[in-house]
């Protein structure tokens, strides 16, 4: 039995009757909905709610931080060094591939010179940590510490430093929510790097599960092939890395083959992401010649392979676009 | 009237820990389940103090709810709505029922309101069907009875 600890409710008079209320607070509810579902009225609203939640966020987040912080402060020598001397090394590797790196990106730039088509892959990025607060544990998404106040806007591809990570669905002041590749209402063009078979990955609500519904089952697709963001969708550039073929079974009756896919980026383990600002839009490729391509490049699929995955790591591009009609659109300025 | 301001307060207390309790990270067994704690204390303060918890109150409970965890304002905000209503008009009720009683109604109200969620979740586009989701009308029904406890005693205490 709960204790009253205030007043009943009245049984006559005062006060507007319960019916009204819910029906009136009901409208609006269903109100809300529309415009925030339908439409971007809401927006700057959710913003600056985002922004009330904040000091939430802070409270929530501050055992977490105050134990990074004791726990670096406190970090042995030993192990500090160790890191040290392993960053060094990667810091090294690095640099080999980047040596690498500025040559091609100059044949590329060349390259694309030459056919005409805009630059590709280049842009200002930024560092968001991932918060410690729970978004929602059946969906996938997370949030980020950066806000509308460090430009961060809808849609913003996210990466990390192994592949796309997903991107932003809702902007607050401060903070902004986004959404993994592998959240079961998530799709992104993706081409096989190899090549260049476009397809879409669609997150399958498992971190290391993409799976690829729309690959016939003639397609010429293996597992361990790279697929790389197309950027048909315009909101992701071209020539990322997504994720790794893992699973391909074709059934002959079936008209599709069912591929799986796992994704490059650590979904699971990542704590900092990269923001995003590409330079240009993407390039837009009509979607040509899909069902040819698959029956030209059947003949040697087993050479290709060998040679193909290695390289593209440190290119960024994918290595061969269709031949077809380029659009219109990318006469603008080379840049990069 | 002092009584009405102390409760006010206790009110509004519990309503932030809750608040934070529902963005707090749990380890990942237990994640799926976490009670819905503040749809609890907004029954429990419509039964105790209806004059202070009334449906609006609810209803931006629901909200800050839909900001902290939400697809889309308003989804959240509806459900706590719709609980608190029932929660109101059958107040006097509830309030006198035995425990065991009372524990099942919450279970009906937190269903209901899982299903409001999960239905308005399919219209949206974004349905998440496991039966995990389920999860929390469980554990919220068997937190109701401690809860109910505490606060009770808190409540006599320093009334």
């Amino acid at each position: 039995m709960v204790t009253l600890s205030s007043d009943s409710r009245n049984i006559i008079g005062r006060g507007p009757p319960l019916g009204a209320g819910l029906f009136f607070l009901g409208l609006v509810s269903v109100g809300i909905m529309m415009l925030d579902h339908r439409s971007n009225y809401l927006e700057t609203v959710r913003e600056w709610l985002g922004a009330a939640a904040s000091p939430v966020y802070t409270v929530v987040q501050a055992p977490g931080q105050a134990w990074d912080w004791l726990t670096s402060s406190f970090a042995d020598r030993d192990r500090l060094r160790t890191e040290n001397a392993e960053l060094s090394e990667q810091l090294r590797e690095a640099r080999v591939k980047l040596l690498q790196f500025d040559s091609l990106r100059e044949e590329n730039v060349r390259l694309r010179a030459v056919r005409e088509a805009s630059a590709g892959v280049g842009g200002r990025t930024m560092i968001a940590e991932i918060m410690r607060v729970d978004v929602d544990p059946f969906r996938h998404r997370v949030r980020i510490n950066k806000g509308a106040d460090d430009g961060v806007f809808k849609n913003q591809p996210v990466l990390d430093a192994f592949g796309i990570v997903g991107q932003v669905v809702q902007v607050d002041k401060y903070s902004s929510t986004i959404i993994l590749i592998s959240d079961s209402g998530h799709a992104i063009p993706v081409q096989v790097n190899r090549n260049g078979i476009r397809t879409i990955a669609v997150g399958a609500g498992d971190l290391n599960k993409l799976s690829l519904p729309y690959m016939t089952v003639e397609s010429d697709v293996k597992p361990d092939d790279l697929l790389v963001s197309s950027g048909l969708d315009g909101i992701f550039p071209a020539g990322y890395p997504v994720a790794r073929v893992s699973k391909v079974e074709r059934n002959p009756a079936d008209t599709f083959a069912l591929v799986e896919a796992r994704p490059l980026a650590q979904l699971d383990r990542d704590r900092e992401v990269l923001l995003l600002w590409a330079d240009t839009p993407a390039p837009v490729e009509p979607p040509a010649d899909e069902p040819a391509r698959p029956a030209a490049s059947e003949s040697k699929p087993a050479a290709e392979t060998a040679t193909a995955t290695p390289a593209q790591a440190t290119s960024g591009q994918p290595p061969s676009a269709p031949p077809a009609a380029r659009p219109q659109s990318q006469s603008q300025p080379l840049q990069d | 009237m002092s009584d009405g301001r102390i409760s006010r307060l206790r009110v509004t207390f519990t309503v932030i820990l809750a608040i934070i309790f529902a963005v707090l990270p749990l380890p990942e067994p237990i994640n799926a389940a976490r009670p819905d704690l503040l749809l609890l204390l907004v029954i429990y303060w419509s039964l105790s103090a209806p004059r202070i918890s009334g449906l609006l109150f609810a209803w931006l409970c629901g909200l800050s709810i839909d900001v902290l965890k939400g697809i889309i304002l308003g989804q959240h905000a509806l459900a706590f709505l719709v609980v608190a209503y029932f929660t109101h008009k059958f107040q006097l009720r509830i309030r006198i029922f035995p425990l065991s009683q009372q524990t099942l109604t919450v279970f009906a109200f937190l269903a209901l309101y899982q299903f409001i969620v999960f239905w308005l979740d399919g219209i949206i586009g974004q349905p998440v069907t496991t039966w995990m989701r389920w999860l929390p009308v469980i554990s919220g029904a068997i937190l109701w009875p401690i809860l109910v406890a505490g606060l009770d005693t808190w409540n006599r205490r320093n009334r």
